[in-house]
């Protein structure tokens, strides 16, 4: 799983310019799926096994990015996030554009406004001269992906860590079967409201919804508080900012982690969502779960997570999606 | 002329009647299917020559921002709160027509011989006043709920005009002309939306009606090209230039544009040699199109708009040459617009 | 057996079902209304649907009655030393948990009570904690807590519901029981009426978060028309009159963007005409109600919003006036009785018709 990891992490595709993450994915699932599909706004979606209970799996292609604005009075690039850009992970950063070139990020008074963090307004591209990129052009950033003692550092963990375990989850039904028909769904345009997500299952129309993510750690100085923690295995979902997990969901996957033997954790998140707060309330309603792979400094170059808690992810995905499931 | 009878009729979002009847009469001997729906949007049908099978959706929004009476003072003055985005700034000393009667008021302020405060105004402590003296007077004029648009003329300058609501009812009267001219090789559906102002509400549901695989939204967007202010101040954009062209949306809060569609609109405004520029994603708000590409199982979707300084107000100006380059620019898109478009490479 | 209504929404306000785990109320409010109506529905969310015939002919127009049966609560996050965090589920007001006991539904239902520095500590006294600062005591050891509390476990408010003078009670959750019980009332109340129309009754889950259950519901059922009914500011020492509405002065009709024209008016002259007490509540946007979401349902549902006044609204002590709720429920029978075959016509708009009268029916609104 690491080369397709590492491939993925540092594939680029901003929200809304998803399309070469969507092409590396799909020649991954072409082989596996029962049928492969693109849907209007640009998810992907395959779909392996038929049976009674549909589940729609979904996992966001995108990462947060930049699109260019203006070009300021000496010439330099301002941008706009697309995404939760952190004005305090700006700094000393690159942004690569679709046409390859690549960009320093710089800040407007860089010294004598050291203490301070500007707003992403005080920040700029430093392009080369004839770079052919224009306002309208979307960049996101660049850092290579380190693995050392189990771990894996990169940009952009949220969430191709979710997409290479769906893409692994999908490679274990097709080798185990599933009694149910399951749609893995790699959605686009997460990052910016889980856009993508709402649209994709109006199409799919599942019974049950999963999204994969990445979990934030507690276990960091100062964090934003949850009971999250690396090497404590996948995070089951009950609560956060946007969804309230159905208490039979997140039972019954507790229950087949506990059958399984598999390391988990229960996730109640105080800020952020998945591509379940938009999921569950298509249609006549989709209840839904999320599944997180913990990770700490979410959304910045160097974002962390274990390999065995990604592993561990795939093993309690496959065994939920193996086995019975029936709402009481 | 179409765009002064749409900047000076009254509609402030919820209560578009008034705008949506003058579109009508100017649409209904070319379009099929008129129909008004639950929320108000006024929807039909430009019928096509039949070349091409795309169901292609074109929006406007007819509502305009403007205020709404919550209550009334002892001394005959109303209580009101705002109808969409506003800045209460702008607001002392504003002339206004209040309700369906259409009252004259004015809407007042502490002279400054008397108050030198800086604090920014808040709306709870503004009143208009229409001349009454009495709580009751104001009662038996004006009902709790009635609405408050701006009272202002529409002036044609030259190469600009100036007027309220050019938000959006430039784009209505770019729509109509739109659906006067050729048929296209599709069938247009129109939606006049309501309730922009108050968060893409019209829109949706109009697409959730109509089901389209593509759309389109003609829009008025925010410019604010004036001399730079504090050099010390980061580098502000101006978000739209006036006169530099129709603006394409690439992303605003509401919406990422479908980059297939922002390509075909600037190859073909490069191919036509009608000027557009880009829409500057800071500080750039939502669109119908934002509501209208989440519907259903998505709809591709993108925003042609004309910039306009002082959006929100009751003198807002416009550039005439952008103006008719926003209607010259989508027809062309859509004479142009197949399937292949919408290809995925 | 005739309605009780202070006992009905007793046994509401103290049944615990926080938003997204709204199971013990759906089952007290299935039981309420199963002898008023004909079925139930099943919704994929968890709302509970009601369905009670009209005697028109087939097929029928549907009106559906919203009422929210989820009540802010909290989710455990963290456990230490024996004491319990937690995050919210809706809008808690953790400003007012001070000193408030709680349960805690874990194993068991624990007694427990959000602690706070004495008084004495002078230096705390300046500012509220964060709600990562307050914790729950149940008074039991820590490793008795560590086995029978668990992360994700759900905490509501301890608060009986209790009788003040007059017409008046008190009580937690009343936003929003006191609407579901206006909706039994309705219930009630059409079984002594003729009403052509089906009517479609949805205790709906999740208003407080993100009004997921109304918004699902209305996708399901289609209605040709909604009311969704909600609590409303009551007045009370420290908010506007512009914005508060007296107990007892009657439910509240809403008027604004997120409601329909023609559905107000009609809804303001039958209490008119029926002589029930009401008021116009102005809203100029977001009305924070499930009627947010029906209006925009599909291809758009006419709306309307009945407002039941309440004070200290997110509070364990909510007050209103009991004949307020019985008004709410009557305005809605009584409006559901008046409901015919032309009605969608009557509150429509109109496009003008060809001699440019504007009143013409050339094509109207709500087809």
């Amino acid at each position: 799983m690491e080369e397709l990891i590492t491939k993925l992490a540092e594939a680029w595709g901003p929200s809304g310019y998803e399309h070469h993450v969507r092409e590396l994915i799909r020649a991954e699932v072409e082989p596996l799926a029962d049928e492969v599909w693109v849907d209007p706004l640009g998810n992907l979606i395959c779909r392996i096994g038929e049976g009674p209970v549909r589940v729609m799996v979904s996992a966001h292609m995108d990462e947060i990015g930049v699109v260019v604005s203006h070009i300021d009075r000496q010439g330099f690039a301002r941008f706009a996030n697309l995404g939760g850009v952190l004005p305090a992970t700006l700094l000393g950063s690159r942004v690569r554009f679709e046409n390859g070139v690549i960009a320093a990020v710089g800040v407007e008074n860089q010294f004598s406004k050291r203490t301070t963090i500007p707003g992403l307004d005080g920040f700029f591209l430093d392009l080369p001269e004839n770079s052919g990129v224009k306002p309208g052009d979307p960049g996101a950033f660049v850092a290579e992906t380190v693995w050392y003692d189990g771990r894996v550092i990169s940009k952009t963990l949220d969430n191709r860590l979710g997409c290479a375990v769906l893409v692994e989850t999908l490679r274990r039904l097709r080798e185990q079967g599933t009694p149910h028909t399951v749609f893995g769904v790699f959605t686009v345009q997460e990052e910016v409201g889980s856009r993508g997500a709402m649209t994709g299952a109006y199409g799919v129309e599942p019974h049950l919804g999963i999204a994969i993510d990445i979990s934030p750690t507690g276990d960091v100085p100062k964090p934003s508080p949850t009971p999250v923690k690396l090497g404590a295995g996948p995070a089951i979902k009950a609560r956060d900012t946007g969804h309230i997990v159905p208490g039979w969901i997140k039972d019954l996957m507790i229950q087949r982690a506990e059958e399984a033997g598999i390391p988990y954790q229960v996730d109640v998140m105080q800020i952020g969502t998945t591509d379940a707060a938009t999921m569950q309330l298509v249609r006549a309603g989709i209840p839904s779960g999320a599944v997180g792979i913990p990770a700490r400094n979410v959304h910045t170059r160097s974002e962390t997570a274990l390999l065995s808690d990604i592993q561990h992810t795939v093993d309690l995905l496959v065994v939920v999606l193996t086995g019975a499931i029936e709402r009481p | 002329m179409i765009l002064r009878e749409l900047s000076e009729a009254i509609g402030v979002s919820s209560a578009e009647d008034e705008v949506r009847d003058l579109i009508y009469r100017h649409i209904r001997d070319y379009v099929e299917d008129a129909r008004v729906d639950p929320l108000g949007n006024l929807i039909a049908v430009r019928r096509g020559t039949g070349a091409v099978d795309l169901r292609v959706m074109v929006a406007a929004h007819m509502d305009e921002v403007g205020m709404i009476v919550t209550g009334y003072d002892s001394d005959g003055s109303l209580r009101f709160r705002q109808v969409g985005g506003l800045d209460a700034r702008i607001l002392p000393g504003t002339r206004v027509l209040v309700g369906k009667d259409r009252i004259p008021g004015v809407i007042g302020w502490t002279p400054i011989h008397l108050n030198d405060s800086k604090d920014t105004v808040s709306i709870e402590r503004l009143r208009i006043d229409i001349g009454v003296t009495s709580k009751d007077s104001a009662q038996s004029a004006v009902e709790r709920g009635e609405l408050v648009a701006f009272d202002s003329r529409f002036v044609e300058l030259g190469a600009t005009v100036r007027g309220k609501a050019l938000d959006d009812r430039a784009g209505c009267a770019s729509l109509i002309a739109l659906i006067q001219g050729e048929p296209f090789p599709f069938d247009l559906y129109v939606a006049f939306t309501v309730q922009e102002e108050l968060g893409l509400r019209g829109a949706r549901v109009a697409a959730q009606g109509i089901a389209p695989d593509v759309a389109f939204v003609l829009e008025s967007t925010a410019c604010h090209d004036l001399p730079p202010e504090d050099p010390d101040e980061p580098d502000q954009t101006t978000i739209t230039r006036l006169g530099a062209g129709p603006a394409i949306t690439v992303a605003d809060r509401s919406m990422v544009s479908d980059p297939r569609l922002v390509r075909h609109l600037a190859q073909t405004g490069d191919r036509e040699g009608i000027p557009y520029q880009f829409r500057s994603a800071q500080h750039a708000g939502g669109t119908d199109a934002g509501a209208i590409h989440l519907t259903g199982g998505g709809v591709p979707s993108a925003v042609v708009a004309n910039p306009c300084r002082y959006l929100h107000g009751p003198h807002s100006i416009m550039s005439v040459s952008d103006f008719e380059n926003q209607s010259r620019l989508l027809r062309a898109a859509l004479m142009a617009l197949t399937p292949a478009v919408l290809e995925r490479n | 057996m005739p309605l009780n209504l202070k006992e009905h929404l007793q046994q509401l306000s103290e049944t615990p079902a926080p938003s997204g785990h709204e199971g013990p109320a759906r089952e007290a409010i299935r039981a309420a209304w199963a002898p008023l109506v004909d079925a139930f529905e099943q919704n994929g969310l968890g709302s509970l649907i009601a369905v009670k015939r009209g005697d028109g002919p087939e097929p029928r127009r549907r009106i559906m009655l919203s009422a929210h049966m989820d009540e802010i609560g909290m989710i455990v996050s963290d456990i230490c030393d024996g004491f319990i965090r937690t995050l919210p589920l809706g809008g808690i007001d953790y400003r007012v948990v001070l000193m408030q006991p709680v349960l805690v539904h874990g194993r068991k239902t624990l007694p427990g009570v959000f602690g706070a520095a004495p008084p004495h500590m002078s230096r705390a006294r300046g500012k509220y904690p964060s709600h990562h600062d307050l914790w729950i005591d149940v008074g039991l050891p820590a490793d008795e807590v560590a086995k029978l509390v668990r992360i994700g476990d759900l905490v509501t408010f301890d608060a009986p519901f209790v009788s003040l003078r007059g017409d008046r009670v008190a009580g937690k959750s009343l936003d929003n029981r006191a609407s579901v019980a206006a909706v039994t009332v309705c219930l009630d109340e059409l079984t002594r009426r003729s009403h052509a129309w089906d009517v479609l009754a949805v205790a709906a889950v999740q208003e407080e978060v993100n009004l997921g259950g109304a918004a699902t519901a209305a996708y399901q059922l289609q209605p040709d028309l909604a009311i969704a009914i909600d609590t409303t500011f009551g007045a009370q020492h420290g908010v506007s009159d512009d914005e508060s509405y007296s107990l007892g002065g009657g439910p509240t009709i809403g008027r604004g963007p997120n409601f329909h024209p023609g559905l107000f008016k009609a809804l303001r002259d039958v209490a008119k005409e029926q002589e029930i007490k009401t008021e116009i509540e102005i809203i100029p946007g977001n009305s924070g109600t499930d009627a947010w979401a029906i209006q925009v349902s599909r291809a758009g549902v006419p709306t309307a919003l009945i407002g039941i006044p309440i004070r200290n609204m997110h509070t364990p002590s909510e007050v209103l006036d009991l004949r307020d709720v019985s008004r709410a429920g009557r305005l809605m029978a009584a409006f559901i009785e008046t409901l015919a075959d032309d009605t969608l016509d009557r509150i429509g708009w109109r496009l003008p018709s060809q001699n440019g009268d504007p009143k013409g029916a050339e094509k109207d609104g709500a087809a």
